[in-house]
């Protein structure tokens, strides 16, 4: 009896799962989404409970309790600038899972053929998934530093290492036996995990949260050739796809190849960058000038970058939306693909502040309108705005898709000082003439000019 | 058809309905999306259940099974749960909290 409800509660929890992604689709269907996503788990785990295979549940339960226990804080405490985090560390929890499950299987079976391969697979994405989630956890906590780091002949480390630890796992497809090769299979790949993540920094960590993701949910379809379960298997593969996609579109949008991202190579460019130019006059401008400009405008279009987060800006910058729109300015936010540390990122801190988000624009939409708008207002961000990317084929950011910020008819910056970007390249935007800087930290450059804009109004 | 075979199979098609069903979603989502499908991967409790309440379990495995168990937990109800928590947030205009 037992024995067939379980593959029917597999296969409606499959379903449920492609129509969570299926709703993420659209804002207004998403949230179903989730529902259906968290039945379909539900359905799954109580039909694996149910087999008849398992038969001890004291240790299950427990480990359900301590699991919510700190699952259940982590997502109601972490702020929404600390989503990359969160995510970066819930992969490194998913994929150790999975590797653990590799080895325990290993070594209760001792597998041969097929099984083995698929165990050694999904034993190495496992360890190495974990320790890279948990060095990019590391680096976009700031507990570890978040600048790249790279030495001579980095990747011939990277690639002998993964060349052994793959070796080692073909070995032992071959001659399962040799249980004293699996200990080192580990070791490297764990170790593997953590060269790969070392030259790489903050700027680039959408790509790799992307592929980390996708990582590990081939470690999860892997499981599921080896346990011949095809619930793991198509849920898994979603997966896997899903971060391989995102990857893809992050790398497009920073004009990367792809097998560049996958060996973990990029970063390294940012050492090429040219030495600062001598010193250009720039025009800065106060909260009281750049309020007034504002507005006097008809369209001004806010740019928003990592720095928007850092400075917590996001709810004061809504203020200023709020008050722009009452007085007639039509305001929207310009999105870049890569701005932040995660894929859509900008768009769920400005949603956290009650932005609309019918007015976050994507970049494709929004790049022909930059010649109409009276204002584009950069806060927090850099390379994305960069018409060097455009002009200077020498420039280590040549040809990536920027947003078009130098069209608009003034310009408006807010950024700490002149120091160049996370990349180290100067950016021509800043010197314009119709360029004005305003030198402050984000968000209390917003609050002054919320502040300017409430006394304009009551002074009319 | 042996079952590797047909496991083969359900991957592919699985990968293919993924690469259809993300390119769907708008850029707006990418971060709940990645979220959710972080959820998703915590599918691998399914495995941990088997290996740590199975007869046969040898105490290695119970330890082992025990861990990934807390483990996909933790990455199954934080990944449900701050999805939802950000996909509350998204509002059109006029739209009431």
């Amino acid at each position: 009896m037992i024995e067939t409800i379980f593959p029917i509660l597999y296969i409606l929890a499959a379903a449920g799962f492609i129509l969570a992604i299926k709703w993420m689709n659209s804002p207004t269907t998403a949230r179903r989404g989730v529902v259906v996503g968290e039945v379909g788990m539900l359905l799954a785990v109580v039909g694996t409970l149910l087999r008849y295979e398992v038969v001890n549940y004291e240790w299950i339960l427990i480990a359900f309790f301590v699991g919510s226990a700190i699952g259940v804080p982590i997502a109601y405490i972490m702020p929404m600038t600390a989503v990359p985090q969160r995510t970066a560390f819930s992969h490194a929890c998913g994929a150790l899972a999975a590797a653990l499950i590799g080895t325990a299987e290993y070594y209760s079976h001792t597998p041969h053929g097929f099984v083995m391969a698929a165990l050694a697979l999904e034993t190495l994405l496992g360890f190495l998934t974990c320790t890279a989630s948990l060095m990019a956890f590391g680096k976009l906590q700031e507990i570890l530093p978040g600048r790249p780091f790279t030495y001579p002949g980095q990747n011939f480390v990277n690639l002998g290492v993964f060349g052994a630890a793959v070796a080692i796992g073909v070995t032992l497809v071959f001659s399962p036996e040799k249980t004293w090769l699996f200990p080192i299979f580990i070791v490297l790949s764990l170790v593997f995990g953590v060269l790969l993540i070392i030259p790489i920094g903050g700027a680039d960590m959408p790509t790799v949260i992307a592929l980390l993701n996708s990582y590990a949910g081939l470690s999860a379809s892997a499981m599921g050739f080896a346990l011949d379960n095809k619930l793991l298997i198509v849920a898994g593969a979603l997966d896997g796809s899903s971060g391989f996609i995102l990857s893809v579109i992050m790398c497009r949008a920073m004009n990367r190849s792809f097998t560049n991202v996958l060996f973990g190579a990029f970063g390294a460019i940012q050492s090429s960058a040219k030495e600062a130019k001598e010193e250009r006059p720039v025009r800065s401008a106060s909260a009281e000038e750049a309020a007034e400009i504002l507005d006097a405008a008809r369209s001004v279009v806010i740019i928003p970058g990592y720095g928007m987060a850092v400075a917590q800006a996001q709810h004061k910058l809504r203020e200023m939306y709020d008050v722009l729109t009452r007085h007639g300015v039509d305001v929207r936010f310009a999105i870049h693909p890569v701005a932040g540390r995660m894929p859509g990122h900008m768009n769920v801190l400005l949603a956290e502040a009650d932005v609309p988000y019918d007015r976050l624009v994507e970049m494709e939409d929004i790049n022909g309108d930059f010649s109409r708008t009276d204002v584009a207002l950069v806060i927090g961000a850099n390379d994305v705005v960069n018409p060097a990317a455009q002009t200077d084929k020498t420039s280590p950011i040549a040809g990536m898709p920027i947003l078009r910020a130098h069209e608009a008819q003034t310009v408006m910056v807010i950024k700490r000082g002149m120091s160049p970007g996370f990349a180290g390249i100067p950016n021509d935007l800043y010197y314009m003439d119709k360029t004005l800087m305003l030198f402050g930290d984000a968000k209390s450059f917003v609050t002054n000019i919320v502040k300017e804009l409430g006394s304009a109004a009551t002074a009319r | 058809m042996n079952k590797y075979e047909i496991a083969v199979w359900v991957f592919m098609l699985a990968a293919f309905l993924g690469f259809e069903l993300i390119r769907r979603v708008s850029p707006l989502l990418h971060t709940p999306l990645m979220s959710l499908t972080n959820a998703i991967s915590a599918i691998a409790v399914v495995g941990a259940i088997l290996i740590t309440g199975a007869q046969d379990a040898t105490p290695l495995s119970k330890v082992l099974g025990f861990i990934a168990v807390v483990a996909s937990t933790t990455n199954l109800v934080s990944g449900y749960l701050i999805t939802d928590r950000m996909l509350k947030m998204f509002k059109k205009r006029g739209e009431k909290k």
